[in-house]
């Protein structure tokens, strides 16, 4: 319980060729992708199974008209875009026009930080392997979330819910939290409004561009909370928490405490415990106030009057998550107590010395860059040489990237090891269905002619149709459920007989 | 830390303690946060005046984007 469920994070990369503004992004992405694929993977090279896709469907119960959407909510037409597996359990895809990693299913918040720091390990290569091509000039990947100059693209996160839950509660009990919960995992950024007009720092890459306060859309009117309803499960069980609002982190204890406190706050709401006390009168306005107040001054507006500091917010939520782990928690999940520390602390600090979260926080470690450089150079916030900091502190190159320079220097706190980063590249979690799906593709590469969340497929030698697996179940599939049984068959003709006999 | 924030309220905490120290926020508390900054800055900023690209302004502006999700 608590901190422990079905989880992970998807995150579009901004990608530029150096030299060439009007370069294509979309033949970019492909590049850096299919570069990546042919690398990784043996001869043949899985692709994405969009059967069970639904990206149309609203967690309120109704299914937009497919001639009314927009075409860019249109995902699940195989637009012959790269889209591959890989043997971790990732997908690795262009979305749009940019490259996107999804991390495999993960169950605790450590985990997502390794698989999502392998997702910027499997981009930093990719990269290298695509401007290494005769004639290619060199890719260069952020891990942002904003040009300055209007556009946007995401770093989402997923939790997978029990579908009893009722979703005007989600939407209650989340709202508050998300619009505050940026003073801890906000990535900072130097440019006010959408196009950046407004010069200034503020606390999140993407608060200037959500619009609404609940929609099924992620590419314009961007909501709050967003109804997106596709659990790549058993749909009568679950529903997947498609959380759009999130900043792309490069710290790893951002990382952490973004999915730690949110998959808190989700237990809460799935045991319904939470009092409501906190709803907002505007939470769109809010959420740009609480992010163009790095001093944290802002003080929100509850629906019953009260004005809280989004800190102070925070702590409200951190004080039922501590009785809620407390009286739930029969057996104590190491987890859950860290998330609870971390979280205490770093609240604690932005509260009287925010500047003391500078080796541990994103937006906190980019702001006391920034503020150095004001201060030695005299700049103002209008000049170029910060808007640069700010852009090349996602750069995913570890001799370029002034996040990764930080960390070099012992300036930036680490949770996990560059070994645990490299093993996940290549090897899934053991405890969800992401077990199954990377060991067939490592195993038999020949033979998995596709994949998705909840399928494998293979082509098996001597049948004319292709034969699949689904995978509904996300806690099925794991070490322990298949792990023997793979390590027995030598074919994938052997493994699906024994799966299909059963 | 920033000196163009939204709203300067006062906070109605109700701990007195974390009055004490919002007192302390004023002009003299921004200025001791940046005297109690690494006494490395100058080595990281020059250490980052290395790698960072250049032509700041050009680079910036050629970072052009399509939105995404």
């Amino acid at each position: 319980m608590s901190v422990r469920r079905v989880m992970g994070t998807e995150v579009e990369y901004g990608i530029s060729v150096r030299g060439q503004p009007a370069a294509n992004p979309m033949l970019a992405s492909t590049q850096v992708v299919n570069a990546y694929a042919n690398a990784a993977q043996q001869a043949r090279r899985a692709r994405w199974d969009f059967e069970e896709e639904s990206p149309l469907r609203d967690a309120r119960g109704f299914e937009m008209a497919r001639d009314v959407a927009d075409s860019s909510q249109l995902t699940d037409e195989d637009l012959g875009l790269a889209n591959v597996i890989l043997t971790n359990g990732a997908r690795l895809y262009v979305d749009h026009a940019h490259p996107e990693y999804s991390t495999p299913e993960c169950t605790n918040p450590r985990d997502v930080v390794v698989w999502d720091k392998a997702g910027e390990a499997v981009m930093r290569r990719a990269a290298e392997l695509a401007s290494q091509l005769p004639k290619a000039a060199p890719l260069l990947l952020y891990k942002n979330n904003v040009d300055n100059k209007g556009a946007s693209y995401g770093a989402h996160e997923n939790y997978l819910m029990n579908r009893s839950t009722a979703f005007g509660e989600i939407v209650e009990h989340l709202t508050p939290f998300f619009v505050t919960r940026q003073v801890v995992c906000g990535a900072g950024r130097v440019g006010l409004h959408q196009d950046g007009s407004k010069h200034g720092f503020q606390i999140s890459q993407r608060a200037d561009y959500f619009e609404v306060e609940v929609g099924l859309e992620t590419t314009l009117k961007r909501p709050i909370i967003n109804t997106r309803d596709e659990p790549h499960a058993d749909p009568n069980k679950y529903r997947r928490l498609h959380v759009i609002i999130g900043d792309a982190n490069l710290s790893e204890i951002s990382t952490f405490l973004k999915i730690g406190t949110t998959a808190l706050v989700i237990a809460m709401i799935e045991a319904r415990v939470l009092p409501g006390d906190l709803a907002l009168e505007r939470p769109v306005q809010e959420l740009r106030s609480v992010s163009h107040d790095p001093a944290l001054k802002h003080l929100v507006r509850l629906k019953d009057g009260r004005r809280m500091s989004a800190v102070q917010v925070q702590m409200a939520y951190l004080e039922q998550a501590r009785t809620f782990v407390e009286r739930h928690d029969g057996e104590p999940d190491d987890q859950a107590s860290e998330v609870l520390r971390r979280w205490e602390s770093v609240l604690g600090r932005l509260e009287s010395e925010p500047l003391l979260c500078r080796d541990e926080l994103d937006w906190v470690a980019k702001l006391a860059l920034l503020e150095s450089y004001r201060d030695r150079d005299g700049l103002g916030w209008e000049h170029p040489k910060l808007q640069l900091v700010d852009l090349q502190y996602a750069d995913v190159r570890e001799d370029k990237g002034l996040f990764h320079r930080l960390v070099r220097r012992g300036a930036m706190q680490r949770l996990v090891t560059d070994a645990e980063v490299t093993r996940a590249m290549t090897t899934p979690p053991s405890d969800t269905r992401a077990y199954f799906r990377g060991r067939c593709l490592a195993q038999f590469p020949e033979q998995v002619a596709a994949a998705s969340w909840d399928s494998v497929i293979f082509d098996l030698p001597g049948q004319e149709s292709l034969q699949r697996i689904p995978t509904l179940e996300p806690l099925r599939g794991t070490q322990d459920h298949v792990g023997a049984l793979l390590d027995e068959c030598d074919t994938a003709d052997q493994l699906f007989a024994a799966l299909t006999r059963r | 830390m920033a000196r163009d924030g939204g709203q300067q309220h006062k906070s109605p905490r109700k701990q007195s303690e974390s009055d004490e120290s919002h007192e302390a926020e004023g002009s003299d508390a921004v200025a001791e946060r940046k005297e109690r900054l690494d006494d490395d800055v100058d080595a990281i900023l020059d250490e980052i005046d290395e790698v960072l690209e250049e032509n700041a302004e050009e680079f910036v502006r050629g970072f052009v984007q399509k939105g995404g999700q």
